[in-house]
């Protein structure tokens, strides 16, 4: 590289970017890289180090597989207290997950017979990519800035070290259309994670109530983190219309929430460090005309 | 007019009731919308060619500060043609001195400008869990292939 001119926008257009993607967990999980040595071998190598680690944990948390270690957990086989140091990783933060969503995210759920199983798939896959992520990031750092970023089925999360690439562009589905997108948001560094019913068609169960939750089309939550973008995300569609206040209290989170009838919700959460937020500030929220939702 | 007030402020005292929200007229400021001609209570709206506007009012509305039980909490809302189409919520940091110990974190820009689905703009989407059998028909794979 010659002496590099901050900001040239232009020049971002001829850096090498590379995208990967397998399948993992079930979920297509896309990595894309951009930055001078983007397409080299070493990085090829890297990309591949972070899919296998979620093979691992895939291996390690999958509720599918019968004799993966959280199956045993699960079915009563083996007891949480004895498990690898990871499991109870996830064992405490789907604790804390519980609290700061005031119940609505729980990976204890009673099964058919009424016996209280430990189920954490709801929080795995999110804190999985982030800490693979996190590794890629760390290592893509030693080549000098490179700018990053994962797609796991949906929930995404960017890092940005350059100083002379486009925000990353990150776009929100149309639950109702997926064809569709409603909303694009501008991001450098942080996590976007969707929760809805729209792909799979399988309800999400509200822990409180034991209930399908289906008041809202879609929940999405923008955030510093992808393991709390993605919990929040569940939360907000367990709490329906709920949700519009109680994200408007998350610290450094956002979320945009649609209803069942099309209306698009976008709630900024309380920033750490920052004055008042005024009301006018979020004129730029405002919605598209009707039409084109 | 006054009947499309009515409804439009039923529907918002329906979507806030969250807020305990006080439907005083008092406590609207209207500033117009992106393409419509009226603030929220013009009777223009109802008659006017323009092309956004329709048979109902339209404009931004700013409900007060109402106390929930996670904190203080202001809505704002859009309407168009009688429908609410958005509608913001911003809360008001408490004074935990904890929450201000906590990095100072940009939230994002939310665009509110909706990208067609085909635009070369878009890195990724963010929608409900994508499956693998699903991955071959989604935009993400259109975006990846552009990319490989």
């Amino acid at each position: 590289m010659t002496a590099a001119t901050v900001r040239d926008h232009a020049r971002s257009a001829t850096l090498p970017r590379r995208a990967f993607v397998a399948q993992i967990m079930g979920l297509p999980i896309s990595v894309h890289v951009r930055g001078p040595e983007a397409a080299s071998g070493v990085v090829v190598g890297w990309v591949e180090d972070l899919y296998d680690a979620l093979r691992a944990d895939e291996a390690m948390f999958s509720t599918w597989r019968p004799d993966s270690p959280v199956s045993r957990i699960k079915d009563g086989r083996d007891q949480l207290r004895d498990a690898h140091p990871r499991i109870r990783e996830v064992a405490a933060l789907c604790e804390i997950a519980g609290q700061r969503t005031g119940g609505s995210f729980s990976a204890w759920l009673p099964g058919p017979d009424g016996r209280v199983r430990f189920d954490p798939t709801g929080l795995v896959k999110g804190w999985a990519v982030e800490q693979a992520f996190g590794r890629l990031i760390e290592r893509l750092g030693g080549l000098g800035p490179h700018d990053a970023l994962v797609n796991a089925g949906g929930d995404i999360a960017v890092h940005s070290s350059r100083t002379d690439t486009p925000d990353w562009t990150i776009a929100i589905e149309d639950p109702r259309d997926r064809s569709r997108v409603l909303r694009s948001i501008a991001l450098r560094t942080g996590a976007v994670a969707t929760s809805g019913t729209a792909a799979r068609g399988h309800h999400i169960t509200d822990p409180v109530t034991g209930r399908a939750s289906d008041g809202l089309a879609s929940a999405t939550i923008i955030g510093p983190g992808l393991t709390w973008a993605d919990v929040y995300a569940t939360a907000a569609f367990v709490k329906g219309a709920k949700a519009l206040a109680w994200i408007a209290t998350l610290v450094d989170h956002a979320g945009v929430l649609v209803a069942r009838d099309g209306t698009v919700s976008t709630i900024r959460g309380t920033r750490s460090g920052r004055g008042h937020t005024p009301v006018g500030t979020t004129s730029n929220l405002r919605s598209s005309p009707e039409g084109s939702l | 007019m006054k009947k499309i007030v009515v409804a439009v402020m039923s529907t918002i005292s329906g979507l806030l009731l969250l807020f305990s929200y006080h439907t005083s007229t008092n406590s609207q400021a209207a500033t117009g919308t992106t393409g419509g001609t009226g603030t929220g209570t013009d009777p223009q709206a109802s008659g006017s060619t323009t092309p956004n506007a329709g048979s109902g009012s339209s404009g931004t509305y700013t409900g007060d500060a109402v106390a929930t039980r996670w904190g203080t909490v202001q809505v704002q809302i859009v309407v168009q043609n009688g429908k609410i189409v958005s509608s913001d919520a911003v809360a008001y940091p408490s004074d935990n001195p904890r929450d201000q110990q906590i990095n100072a974190y940009a939230i994002p820009k939310l665009n509110a400008e909706v990208v067609a689905a085909q635009s070369g703009t878009i890195d990724a989407v963010s929608g409900a869990t994508v499956t693998s059998d699903g991955y071959i028909t989604s935009l993400q794979s259109a975006i990846d292939q552009a990319h490989l």
